[in-house]
């Protein structure tokens, strides 16, 4: 995953002002999104995540900074230069904001229609776009008749008629159940692997960047406080917002329990064993589980889990270094 | 009076009321289709913000709408006569039709385009879409059900100016029911008038909700 720069942003701020308030949405923000990469933004809602992706393609013009397409100035762009570059870049949204009155096969003939694509070659590429995104025998149904997930993948294969080399993604499973999210999940991460197609997404779910994201920057009143590969972000977090996301601290500061304690990541490389439990046998020590977050794909386990830290400090080591020796990342998280 | 005498004079004053209504509804729309989509894109949250412009067009149709038709159709008695020829009579009535209705048509299609949902309109911005194309090809499109909606609407109230057609010695069932039926005590004209007119509006208003309710795809 080390392409040449696709997106270059830089030093870009936005400020929603009116009479009485003023807004600072983003504050500063650079980052940069390689070719072929899956690139997450994540943050709680008013991090100012949608505003950020909304100026990568100038539905929303940030006040100041830059940003870069392929090198080329998109806030200087003209008209022109502007659709062109559009075109080239897809976007799909929370709430799919499908064309209502057109069909299935009409919305994603949309884009090669307005690009004067001839009609023959518009009707196959539909057809192509169909089988891609699944909805083959859907063509003809209006968006009205569709459930929420397949929507989406009509806005998926809408916005790839034009074989962009980006996909923009505003929260694309926020309006979806963990099933079908875990489904168009799967197709994005199918259509950046088979198509080659760079996407950029913004969410509120860590388990979204967790699934298929290669780079994540966390976003925290409108300022990117993380940012880096996803694995070893997730196994060092550091800021308050990415310990919020990844669960190592309630979501709610007044929950935060009093405890010192562990957090043990999960990244797929330790043995399926019953790791506490073995901890327990090996140390002699007794821990107790705050909480626990995990999944096993593949046979491997993926996650966290929050342990009380052992008071004796004696007893704190030996089991740091039983975990350690298991392949975990263990951290000492500091709460309160 | 027999239904032998009543039934021609009816017809007649269905023939001159669609002769009047028909005409003036499509010019309406020619002139007030154009300038509706003017004030949803010129507007402040438009995709084309002129403030300065859109407040102008905001004030001439909020002066034009707000004179009664009755009025309206005096005051301009030298430009129809200018435009139409005449003054007064079933035809040259459809100016002053026209001038009343098209401020009232600009609203009514402001309206319907602006239910067109805003993350559509960005959706399709997004993938590169023109002005025109925006409009041409989202917009309208998105709106007909409401549009056709609100055209069965402009067209009875069309109608029910045409009523006062008689004021400019202009034809058509309202004049009947006046000058024929009112004016000479004869009530059954002035009934039969007013069941004609009646059943016309039934007859416009059943099929643009059922044209509305055809082509509208947002409900399965």
């Amino acid at each position: 995953m080390s392409g040449n720069v696709l997106i270059e942003v830089e030093g870009l701020s936005k400020i929603f002002a009116d009479a009485e308030n003023r807004v600072v949405a983003l504050n500063d923000i650079s980052l940069t999104v390689r070719e072929g990469e899956i690139y997450g933004i994540v943050g709680m809602s008013g991090a100012g995540k949608s505003t950020l992706i909304r100026c990568i393609n100038r539905l929303d013009t940030p006040n100041e900074g830059r940003i870069a397409y392929r090198g080329q100035d998109v806030l200087a762009m003209n008209r022109q230069e502007l659709l062109a570059a559009r075109r080239k870049m897809g976007m799909i949204f929370q709430q799919f904001n499908l064309f209502m009155q057109r069909t299935v096969a009409r919305n994603i003939r949309y884009p090669l229609e307005i690009a004067g694509v001839p009609a023959q070659q518009a009707d196959q590429r539909v057809k192509e776009l169909l089988s891609i995104v699944g909805l083959e025998g859907k063509a003809e149904a209006y968006p009205a008749q569709l459930s929420g997930g397949q929507r989406q993948r009509v806005g998926i294969a809408r916005s790839l008629a034009s074989e962009p080399d980006l996909l923009l993604c505003d929260e694309a499973t926020s309006a979806l159940d963990p099933m079908t999210t875990q489904s168009i999940l799967a197709l994005l991460q199918d259509i950046n692997r088979r198509l080659g197609t760079t996407v950029l997404l913004i969410t509120h779910e860590m388990a979204v960047i967790r699934q298929i994201c290669h780079r994540v920057a966390i976003l925290d009143g409108g300022r990117v406080v993380e940012e880096g590969d996803v694995d070893s972000v997730f196994r060092n977090t550091r800021s308050e917002a990415g310990k919020r996301l990844f669960g190592v601290l309630p979501q709610q500061a007044s929950e935060d329990p009093d405890t010192p304690s562990l957090r043990i990541v999960f990244d797929g490389a330790a043995a399926e064993k019953p790791i506490i439990s073995r901890l327990s046998q090996e140390t002699g020590v007794y821990v107790n589980i705050l909480s626990a977050n995990m999944n096993h794909l593949q046979g491997k386990t993926y996650g966290q889990m929050i342990i009380e830290k052992p008071k004796d400090p004696a007893e704190n080591t030996a089991v740091i270094a039983y975990l350690e020796q298991q392949g975990l990342t263990v951290r000492e998280v500091n709460i309160q | 009076m027999s239904w032998e005498q009543l039934w021609p004079l009816i017809l007649e004053g269905v023939w001159d009321t669609l002769y009047m209504t028909v005409p003036s509804t499509i010019l309406s729309y020619l002139i007030g289709m154009p300038l509706g989509l003017m004030l949803v894109i010129t507007a402040n949250d438009g995709i084309r913000p002129k403030s300065a412009l859109n407040s102008v067009m905001g004030v001439v149709i909020n002066f034009l709408r707000s004179i009664p038709f009755i009025i309206l159709l005096a005051m301009l008695f030298p430009v129809t006569r200018l435009v139409m020829g005449r003054a007064i009579g079933t035809k040259a009535i459809i100016f002053p039709l026209v001038i009343s209705a098209f401020p009232y048509v600009a609203r009514m299609v402001e309206g319907s385009i602006r239910e067109v949902d805003r993350g559509v309109i960005e959706a399709a911005q997004s993938l590169g879409s023109t002005d025109f194309q925006l409009i041409a090809k989202v917009m309208i499109p998105e709106a007909l059900p409401s549009l056709l909606n609100g055209a069965a609407i402009v067209t009875v109230t069309i109608l029910g100016y045409t009523a006062m057609a008689s004021a400019a010695g202009g034809g058509g069932l309202g004049a009947i029911a006046i000058t024929k039926g009112l004016n000479l005590r004869k009530m059954d004209v002035m009934y039969a008038a007013a069941i004609a007119l009646v059943i016309l509006v039934q007859i416009i208003t059943i099929a643009g909700n059922k044209i509305t309710k055809k082509i509208d795809h947002r409900k399965r």
